[in-house]
């Protein structure tokens, strides 16, 4: 399989360095402005829920940070993949900054979750399939992050790591199926399928703002940190100096 | 406004939930920016050093 | 071009090596893996006898009886087939209502009642404002009892 021109040339660091410092606050401004309409729109236009009241607003915080918990890790899966295959530096240094972002929101899915689940279900912590494996996944990007600072040869780790992702990868549909396959105290999926979720339009706007919020912040936050680690990498090649404003040297 | 902060008795839940998230999520924009900053000055005082040993 | 077939292949392995591993783990574990038996099982026999188990189940509609002065419940839990009475002293969570759905954890009686040091409130995924919940009722749709007695 031959990868498309345009994708060897975003997996080139100069060019996709400078395409990330222009894209950044194209990703950053909107997030924040989504941000704060969805948090409005969910604290406040939003009605309570027939059953939850007020709680049932925790919704809003809970589930984003649960959806970026395990979108982040699929890219960075993909990313892993695509640096092991086409030995692309770019893709694992994707893969690097995508961790921490991935572990801090995995972190937020769970706690927001306890919280919500004492005065709703009567417990901070159950050990249940979809709690536990939500669990598990913030150990793996501990466990990604930590196996990256092991090493002191950037290469060796680059493809460790990248193994340890796509091993781990196998704890995405278990998450996701935990509800459906097994008993659980936590309850089967709100939107499966945009066009007949179990909640009411006015209820579900704020929500989607939320997701798409959160997309975009995951989107800034990535780019600016594969900004930090191209130039960690790269810190001797020509075009850093150049835009460091080095002399030229030779030709 | 005490009803909207009151949030039907679910108080401490909800404004906890909705604080920690703003502290996470400040935490990662203040995170990637620093790690962004120290990677910039350091390649810039690589290059410094270049330019004086160039000259 | 075959080095990298071959980065390709072991990625593939990996990825489906793991699978089926992990697979296979939880096949042999399913019961253990599932948060909570249903009250046929129970009565099956399905559980570990005379030891701390979880039950989930809706709670029988009228069945809900609050010892005064006491902080006692008797209720019956349901899976729609059978039916098993639980007894529990303690604060409740507040979604546990009639035919909600609820995990007691304790331990099943000889006498066949099961009495629970703990009960968790389950809610099904539904959200909506009471004023939705109210014009669904009146349609015949009934309300608050989630999928747990599909499990």
């Amino acid at each position: 399989m031959k990868l498309p021109t345009w994708f060897h040339k975003l997996g080139s660091p100069p060019h996709f360095y400078r395409l990330a410092t222009l894209l950044t606050p194209w990703f950053y401004v909107p997030a924040v402005l989504l941000l704060l309409a969805g948090t409005y729109g969910g604290l406040v236009l939003a009605p309570a829920d027939y059953q939850q009241g007020d709680g049932f607003r925790i919704i809003y915080v809970h589930v984003p940070s649960a959806y970026l918990s395990t979108m982040v890790y699929g890219v960075m899966a993909v990313a892993s993949a695509i640096g092991l295959i086409w030995r692309m530096k770019l893709a694992h240094s994707v893969a690097a900054a995508a961790a921490p972002i991935g572990a801090w929101f995995t972190f937020l899915a769970l706690v927001t979750g306890a919280i919500w689940g004492k005065p709703m279900w009567g417990t901070y912590w159950e050990w249940d399939p979809r709690l536990t494996s939500e669990l598990i996944l913030l150990f793996i990007y501990l466990g990604y992050i930590s196996l990256r600072g092991a090493f002191d040869d950037r290469d060796k780790a680059d493809r460790a790591c990248a193994v340890l992702a796509l091993v781990g990868v196998v704890n995405l549909p278990i998450i996701h199926y935990s509800v459906i396959w097994w008993s659980s105290i936590h309850q089967g999926p709100t939107i499966k399928k945009l066009d007949a979720p179990s909640i009411t339009g006015d209820m579900l706007w704020p929500l989607l703002v939320m997701i798409l919020a959160y997309t975009l912040i995951f989107a800034a936050l990535l780019l600016q940190r594969v900004r930090a680690e191209v130039l960690d990498r790269e810190r001797n090649a020509r075009w850093v100096l150049d835009i460091m404003g080095a002399p030229a040297q030779g030709n | 406004m005490s009803d909207f902060l009151a949030m039907g008795g679910y108080a401490e839940y909800v404004w906890s939930t909705f604080g920690l998230t703003a502290v996470v999520l400040v935490i990662n924009m203040v995170g990637a920016r620093r790690r962004l900053r120290n990677s910039l000055r350091e390649a810039g005082l690589r290059a410094a050093r270049q330019r004086r040993q160039a000259s | 071009m075959k080095p990298r077939k071959q980065r390709m292949a072991i990625v593939a392995v990996i990825l489906v090596g793991v699978a089926i591993a992990v697979g296979l783990t939880l096949q042999a574990f399913e019961e253990g893996v599932s948060f909570f038996y249903s009250p046929s099982e129970l009565l099956a026999g399905d559980a570990p006898q005379g030891r701390k188990v979880r039950m989930g189940g809706l709670v029988l509609e009228g069945s809900v009886v609050r010892e005064p002065g006491s902080m006692e419940v008797i209720f019956d839990v349901t899976d729609m087939e059978n039916t098993v009475q639980v007894s529990y002293t303690g604060v409740l969570p507040d979604l546990f209502r009639d035919g909600q759905g609820v995990v007691a954890h304790g331990v099943m009686q000889p006498d066949g009642q099961f009495v629970a040091e703990k009960i968790l409130a389950k809610h099904d995924e539904n959200y909506m404002s009471p004023e939705v919940a109210d014009m669904l009722a009146e349609k015949g749709h009934p309300q608050g009892a989630p999928d747990v007695a599909a499990n």
